[in-house]
């Protein structure tokens, strides 16, 4: 009876409970061993001087006031779109949207923005261009949520679909406004008499944008953590089943919460026009919608924590934006270490909730069973 | 003009890669991996078959043989999305991570990917050339049958396209067959289905997993390549290949995870993609951007339809989108 019947060499199970501190340290070293990789494949590629590329990223996202200004204002933004999204997710409601619902206050800002600028005062102008924005986002979320609440259609190719159905739009608004003709660009809104545009707080452009931004966040954090709303959204996201066996009405809990999603996104393509760009482009948002999923997602849907997944996806984007113009590289190099940052992010999830066995040797096992 | 002779070939050819994007996504799907990073993919195996080529180009020079021209890209094409699958049943399969967030996170990188490459691939060998125009490898690419030019209008329609056309569909309808009629397509199935009682009948999950995902990422890749090489003359351009990606996972859904009719799909939204080129709009060009809606419109009015004929047999994989543990109750 020679039974050679070996054990797995590994054996997963499930971590019940990790301290907060482990966790980070799994994270930080993913970020690092990240780092490590994105060094090898810059000098592999470029035969650059990793640490040179580093240090230029640097420089670029924090070197002066100014660039430390201009990282604020893409925090900000991103931020803004991503705390949007959370509730979303967190309700499994995969928006992939955001981006449209972003573009469809930016040309309900510039709508009327072009309309009125010369027909009414600066201050009910400014607030019909809140209202019409924040109607519009909240407009562009509703369809797909309505859609899948009632019929249960597909919400991530929905929204997604609804992303180009939006840039469409404002490539149309974009010809027949173009300035000059022909140039196939708004240019800048109101310059002269800069009607529509938001007053610069403290003589800082960024500065109304950032606190927007701190209001908006925490008022998702106390919205997603203490109110019933954000209690109802989270037994949906766990189980519809549970839902309704609790007398929560499941339709109406999906549309609120994307209808809320949809209004932070008009909100911010109010204040990309309004505020910082004062300008229409179709790619005024700039992939921010996709990339909020993941900010959400690696902060595991608390607001507090996107501040920090925000701030490494925006570091990454300025970084890039200055070693493209220093080392004379494609600004894309920045999309392929961002991805290797996420992989392994992402990767390192799996090693906060779950816990790897290796079988013990096999002298060892012999004399436990002796 | 509006002629259907020279419309229905365009289409024919911008269907190519949407159908190779879509059944290589609904490979993913049946085995239960939703793969949002299709779009990525097909962006890494244009890219990857264009530095294979691009190097063979240029090395060659005046000894460019077709059939190795043809098989260097086809190569490195493959290479460079099998690598993207690896990563994604990496992540999703063996560190069970959200399907979602991977698959966005590889587009990231495989849109950079293509556009960092393909923009400063020059730059980085030092190339004497002004920019990426495989005319020698395209021409190889696009060489139809002889005797097409001189068939008449069937020619013009069923034979006037290079060899990859033929490939794709060939594809497609393998794809079904093996699906639908093999064994291992029905326990491919049983895995996307429920991968529990898979793993109680002895399916090994995560093979099925890592080969369909795999072979599915190396099929949408071929997608990207056709794109360059045929649609595009061999000329890469950055962003070009725009959302085709996305197009090709929406068309998962309406083909109702069948790829033999994907085929006909994917020939209908080519011809909405190009559709706006044809339709009379004078000097209003503003309306063109109207008309470059349509395949979008059509994708929500098709997913809203699909879900209010709430068939049975319609429905995606009941495991789509889970990651399996088999410890998890």
């Amino acid at each position: 009876m020679d039974r050679k019947e070996k054990e797995p060499l590994i054996h997963i199970t499930k971590r019940k409970m990790i301290p907060k501190k482990q966790e980070w340290a799994i994270r930080l070293g993913a970020i690092l061993a990240a780092l490590v990789v994105c060094a090898v494949i810059t000098t592999l590629t470029t035969h650059l001087n990793p640490f040179a590329v580093y240090a230029s990223m640097w420089e670029g996202s924090f070197g002066s006031e100014r660039k430390i200004w201009a990282l604020l204002k893409e925090l900000s933004i991103l931020l803004m779109i991503s705390v949007a999204l959370a509730p979303a997710f967190k309700m499994k409601f995969w928006n992939l949207g955001g981006g449209g619902q972003v573009m469809a206050g930016v040309l309900a800002t510039t709508t009327c923005m072009i309309l009125f600028g010369d027909k009414m005062g600066n201050v009910p102008l400014i607030l019909l261009a809140l209202v019409t924005s924040l109607a519009a986002g909240a407009l562009w979320a509703f369809i797909p949520a309505f859609c899948r609440a009632k019929w249960n259609t597909n919400e991530t190719l929905f929204t997604l679909m609804m992303n180009y159905v939006a840039t469409q739009i404002v490539a149309y608004f974009i010809i027949i406004w173009e300035k000059p003709k022909g140039s196939g660009k708004i240019g800048v809104i109101n310059q002269s008499s800069r009607a529509g545009w938001l007053p610069y707080l403290g003589g800082k452009q960024y500065m109304l944008v950032v606190l927007i931004a701190i209001a908006v966040t925490i008022f998702m954090y106390i919205y997603l953590k203490y109110s019933k709303h954000g209690y109802e959204l989270t037994v949906v996201g766990e189980s519809q089943n549970t839902a309704k066996y609790v007398g929560i009405d499941v339709g109406k809990v999906i549309i609120r919460t994307l209808v809320l999603c949809g209004l932070i996104c008009g909100l911010t393509g109010f204040l990309l026009v309004s505020s910082t760009d004062h300008t229409m482009t179709t790619t005024l948002e700039g992939g921010r919608g996709f990339l909020g999923v993941m900010v959400a997602w690696l902060a595991h849907f608390n607001p507090i924590g996107m501040v920090l997944s925000a701030l490494l996806m925006v570091f990454m984007a300025r970084g890039s934006g200055e070693i493209s113009t220093a080392f004379g590289l494609n600004k894309s190099f920045g999309d392929i270490l961002t991805g290797v940052i996420l992989f392994f992010v992402i990767g390192s999830e799996f090693f906060i909730n779950y816990q790897i066995h290796f079988r013990k040797s096999s002298k060892g096992k012999e004399a436990a069973d002796v | 003009m509006f002629s259907l002779i020279t419309f229905l070939p365009r289409a024919i050819v911008q269907s190519v890669p949407l159908l190779l994007g879509c059944v290589g996504e609904t490979l993913n799907e049946k085995s239960g991996s939703l793969n949002l990073g299709i779009p990525g993919v097909m962006y890494v195996g244009a890219i990857s078959g264009v530095i294979g080529s691009f190097f063979y180009e240029t090395s060659a020079g005046e000894n460019f043989n077709p059939v190795i021209g043809i098989i260097i890209p086809l190569v490195t094409c493959l290479l460079g999305s099998l690598m993207m699958g690896l990563i994604f049943c990496l992540l999703t399969v063996t560190l069970r991570a959200n399907q979602n967030v991977t698959g966005l996170a590889m587009t990231t990188f495989g849109v950079g990917f293509g556009n960092f490459f393909g923009g400063s691939i020059i730059k980085l060998t030092g190339a004497d050339v002004p920019s990426i125009a495989l005319s020698a490898t395209s021409k190889a690419f696009k060489t139809s049958l002889p005797f097409a030019d001189k068939a008449g209008v069937a020619g013009d329609l069923l034979l006037s396209y290079g060899f990859m056309t033929y490939v794709a569909i060939l594809i497609a309808v393998i794809t079904s067959f093996v699906l639908k009629k093999t064994r291992t397509g029905l326990e491919l199935r049983a895995v996307g289905e429920n991968p529990a009682t898979a793993d109680a009948a002895g399916i090994n999950i995560n093979r099925y997993k890592y080969f369909s995902i795999c072979i599915g990422c190396m099929i949408a890749g071929l997608g990207g390549l056709y794109y360059v090489m045929d649609y595009a003359n061999g000329v890469w351009s950055n962003d070009a290949f725009g959302d085709r990606g996305w197009l090709a996972i929406a068309l998962v859904i309406f083909s109702i995870w069948r790829p033999n009719w994907a085929v006909w799909e994917s020939m209908l939204f080519g011809g909405l993609y190009i559709l706006y080129l044809y339709i009379p709009t004078g000097a209003n060009f503003a309306m063109k951007e109207i008309y470059k809606m349509l395949p979008y419109i059509v994708t929500i009015i098709m997913l809203i339809a699909i879900s209010l004929r709430n068939k049975h047999e319609n429905q995606p994989p009941e495991g789509l989108g889970l990651p399996y543990f088999r410890e998890d109750r």
